[in-house]
């Protein structure tokens, strides 16, 4: 290589990586006032019009911007909600729900005001609360807020504050969006190009055949996760800890999560598609929890809520 | 030497933007992105409710306070708290037209209403799994809990209100 071929080669490469590489250095820094993608773009730019690099590389490096930046967290509250009713109509597909009005109301109630100590209080749809009629031991939390108890899992609970830590555990995987994070990242980006080239107001044929076999893809992997897979061991024992927050924020003993996991450890039978498949076993959420509460003590049941839970869920 | 400069000038560009994104943020404006958000006279859902709104109805920031978010409506003399998760910096367009569509696809600051998966891809969904009913899912979407019964429940258990992840 001659000597002036190689500076310019040095020189081109310099300009090269100072552009691709200050272009998202800058945009992480500013991150907080638009997107990784909007301020990579407005970066690239900035390097295009100095010279510095030039349109086919400001274009390349806007497109692997592009495809970090897009993830779960582009599904709007919106788009989540109609994700979450087809997960749920899904789920009452598959288990029949328990339809006593008065048991429903009380889970509705002790649901919602777990659900306003959350993190995530307010979704698009709000938080709605349904018994399955089912002896399995199980739970699920559809994106959005439907969530889902059996007469199995509520046999589990010998107070009310066992049956909150249930509701909370789920709320938790709803606030920690679990559910959108079980769906291919593959889909999102497929449904925001879908999004991207629809230009009018109701979809063309082909537009709504595509972004309707993305959307049931989307549910499949939601519901193979909820009731076949589960979610990871992290996914969890996070639930597990955002229930203990939300459950002393409202001034439930988090040790009604150990209650009713050392409950279910005696009634849970290897091999059935319940928790004892989806979930990691009670006793090693047990030992992660007592890390973070501390040693057992026993949930006072003197109280006034032990009438009233017992007067709804006694024949459960 | 003039690369340098180049160099330089692309880096005081970009320094000047971070400074006015910064700047930006102070004033804020943000939208309703729930379907139904209330403000109340009190940072708590024990408040009373001073104000309903709507979806993509926008408000302006006056006070942050934890999770709760002290507003005003612009062009009226309503205010109060809202949780933070009721509400989006996305300006959320309801009526999103071919122009508003592309710029969402390009930036983060637009949020389109009824795009994407929506009640147009249920309804296909529905037409093309006739075997999941939604009978059940629009039942237990219509079971109210009034604030209320929240108020009486927690108060009889003796529990508190959570306020919002406080």
């Amino acid at each position: 290589m001659m000597k002036s071929d190689r500076r310019e080669f040095l020189n081109l490469s310099g300009k090269y990586i100072l552009g691709a590489g200050l272009a998202p250095l800058f945009s992480a820094l500013i991150s907080g006032c638009k997107t990784m993608e909007a301020v990579t773009k407005i970066g690239t730019s900035i390097a295009v019009s100095q010279g510095v690099i030039d349109e086919s590389q400001a274009d390349s490096i806007n497109k692997s911007a592009s495809a970090v930046a897009r993830s779960f967290q582009d599904i709007t509250p919106e788009q989540e909600y109609y994700i979450g009713r087809t997960v749920a109509a899904t789920i009452t597909a598959k288990y029949r729900p328990y339809n006593k009005p008065q048991a429903n109301m009380f889970l509705n109630v002790l649901g919602k005001a777990l659900a306003q100590a959350s993190e995530l209080p307010e979704t698009f749809g709000s938080y709605h609360f349904l018994i399955l009629n089912s002896d399995e031991i199980n739970a699920f939390a559809a994106p959005g807020g439907l969530i889902f108890v059996t007469r199995g899992m509520l046999r589990c609970c010998k107070h009310e504050d066992a049956a909150a830590a249930v509701l909370a555990h789920e709320i938790g995987h709803v606030q920690l969006k679990h559910g959108l994070q079980a769906i291919k990242k593959s889909r999102i980006t497929s449904a925001l190009t879908t999004l991207a080239i629809e230009g009018t107001k109701s979809f063309g044929q082909k537009e709504l055949a595509q972004l309707t076999e993305t959307f049931e893809d989307s549910i499949s992997d939601i519901t193979s996760t909820l009731v076949n897979n589960g979610y990871s061991r992290s996914f969890e024992l996070e639930a597990d800890m955002a229930a203990v927050k939300i459950l002393k924020n409202v001034g439930y003993d988090p040790n009604g999560l150990v209650d009713m996991l050392n409950v279910m450890k005696k009634r849970l039978k290897p091999g059935r598609l319940d928790f004892a498949k989806t979930h990691p076993p009670p006793a090693v959420r047990i030992a992660a929890l007592r890390k973070h509460i501390g040693r057992y003590t026993k949930v006072k049941t003197a109280g006034p809520r032990q009438p009233r839970f017992m007067a709804v869920f006694r024949n459960i | 030497m003039i690369t340098r400069f180049k160099t330089m000038l692309m880096m005081f560009v970009l320094f000047s933007l971070t400074a006015f994104c910064a700047y930006a943020t102070g004033e804020k404006m943000m939208s309703v992105q729930v379907r139904q958000g209330q403000i109340r006279s009190t940072p708590s859902f024990l408040g009373r409710i001073v104000v309903n709104l709507s979806y993509g109805d926008r408000v302006q920031v006056r006070e942050e306070k934890g999770s709760w978010i002290r507003v005003s409506v612009p062009g009226s003399r309503a205010g109060g708290w809202i949780h933070a998760s009721a509400l989006t910096t996305k300006k959320i367009v309801i009526r999103a037209g071919t122009k508003d569509v592309s710029l969402a696809a390009s930036a983060d600051e637009l949020a389109l209403a009824g795009k994407g998966f929506n009640k147009q891809v249920e309804q296909e969904f529905k037409v093309k799994n006739p075997k999941i009913d939604f009978t059940w899912v629009d039942r237990m979407e219509k079971i109210v809990v009034t604030p209320n019964q929240i108020k009486r429940f927690l108060k009889k258990g003796g529990l508190s209100a959570g306020g919002g992840g406080r």
